[in-house]
């Protein structure tokens, strides 16, 4: 228990999938000028990643070792990770439409979202049990939700700063995301 | 080598494809729901560029609005005036005739008729140039930097690079707005295509100074307004304006005109 719990806390802060791993940093960067829209996308991401790293798992524990096509689980898995998203957006669309337009387009970005992928692939290789890659998953995708919120409220503040004329926009966005990253490696010892 | 190493991954990576689309085809039959046919119909009238002049994130967006009434038929301003008058058929509306508006560079400072200040060597872009002191290095601080970041924004074709500033060609402009956006120095602006007599000039700075820094720049002189039969040209802080709406192409203030800023366009 101690040692889930650990993990849990691990891939929040210390492995941060943004801060420390540098995955995901497309939406990281794209949809955080908002804390409610990068809220969303933070939900959206937690939902698809602990679901990918359930169902990737059983694909490759009961389909993939056994045929002993264990380098065939990139490819394998985008194919999981695309359809699972496009079905999550069905059922989505139809039993929740306030949920389905409050995440809105997010949603099929994430199937291209490479933080996804990677976490499916890092609980491979590292060999995780079923459990383990449900409990990596969804630590992983609340870091990346902390991650993209705690920017978004950055932002919101830097709008009202007084920002020189060569760092508007992006290169300010760029620097803050770069501040974090360094604040996030505060918390590398936390844990031997 | 086995052939069974080559066939059996196929088989197994075709077999999850397989069903998994089947699974997606079930659960869109399932759990689909029923989209406005108009939306769809709609959707395919519009260009598709997702340009965004319209206001809406993209053509999805905009079909999706204009279906559920909550943009006119002809909200799309890149849209040929036949596939508008679609789109209102399917909607059961008039389509208001909409004048077609056209980009206009609001400047003739080429490189013959404005020096420039000092070389620029910095990256080629009007943005990045825009920012070094004096604001370019043209001797004009109004003027455009010929560095075509319209050029790029422009995703039909429409704009070249003659001669040291921007020239658009009006035929191929669909009013997308993307390059007055673009233009860090605004000298970019929506005009009405049928307006021929306009102003090529964007310099506030004071007579002396605008004709010192370029030989086609406009000098605040007036003497456009008196020729003006219909009270159409103001002008203001040393730069002349044409009312278009009241503008009836006379030609007669291009014709007095001492720098020749004030055009008459076919």
């Amino acid at each position: 228990m101690t040692d889930l719990l650990l993990l849990f806390i691990g891939s929040i802060l210390i492995n941060n999938i943004v801060l420390s791993r540098f995955l995901g940093t497309c939406p990281f960067l794209g949809v955080s000028s908002k804390i409610k829209t990068a809220t969303g996308m933070g939900v959206a991401v937690t939902f698809v990643i602990t679901l990918a790293s359930f169902i990737s798992y059983i694909v490759y524990e009961y389909l993939l070792v056994p045929f002993e096509l264990e380098y065939l689980y990139t490819i394998a898995f985008i194919l999981v990770i695309a359809s699972l998203v496009q079905f999550v957006e069905l059922v989505i669309q139809k039993t929740s439409p306030v949920l389905y337009s409050a995440l809105g387009i997010y949603l099929p970005l994430i199937t291209t979202n490479c933080a996804v992928l990677g976490i499916v692939i890092i609980n491979v290789n590292s060999k995780y049990t079923l459990l383990e890659s449900v409990v990596n998953g969804f630590g992983t995708a609340l870091g990346f939700t902390m991650a993209i919120v705690l920017l978004a409220g950055i932002r919101e503040r830097i709008q009202s700063n007084n920002i020189p004329k060569a760092f508007k926009g992006f290169p300010i966005l760029l620097i803050t995301a770069g501040l974090m990253a360094l604040a996030f490696l505060g918390f590398q010892g936390m844990i031997k | 080598m086995d052939i069974t190493q080559i066939i059996i991954p196929t088989l197994l990576l075709g077999g999850i494809g397989l069903v998994l689309g089947l699974i997606l085809g079930v659960a869109a039959k399932v759990f689909g729901i029923k989209v406005d046919e108009k939306i769809t119909i709609v959707r395919d009238l519009l260009p598709g560029a997702n340009c965004g002049a319209c206001g809406y994130a993209g053509c999805d967006q905009l079909a999706k609005a204009i279906a559920e009434g909550k943009a006119p038929a002809n909200a799309c301003p890149v849209s040929s005036a036949a596939s508008k008058e679609q789109i209102a058929q399917v909607m059961g509306v008039v389509a208001d005739k909409t004048e077609k508006q056209v980009a206009f560079v609001k400047c003739n400072g080429t490189c013959e008729a404005a020096k420039d200040k000092y070389e620029y060597i910095g990256v080629k872009s009007c943005k990045q140039a825009s920012l070094v002191p004096g604001g370019g290095q043209k001797s004009c601080g109004y003027g455009c930097l010929g560095f075509g970041d319209c050029v790029k924004a422009c995703q039909f074709d429409a704009i070249t690079i003659v001669d040291g500033i921007a020239v658009i060609d009006e035929t191929k402009c669909t009013s997308c707005t993307q390059c007055v956006v673009a233009c860090p120095k605004s000298i970019i602006e929506m005009v009405p295509a049928s307006s021929s007599v306009r102003v090529r000039c964007n310099s506030l700075d004071a007579p002396k100074a605008s004709k010192d820094n370029c030989s086609n720049a406009c000098i605040g002189c007036k003497i456009c307004i008196k020729q003006c039969p219909v009270d159409a040209i103001t002008v203001e802080n040393f730069l002349s304006h044409i009312d278009y709406s009241k503008c009836i192409q006379c030609g007669k203030c291009a014709e007095k005109c001492p720098t020749k800023c004030i055009n008459i366009y076919e």
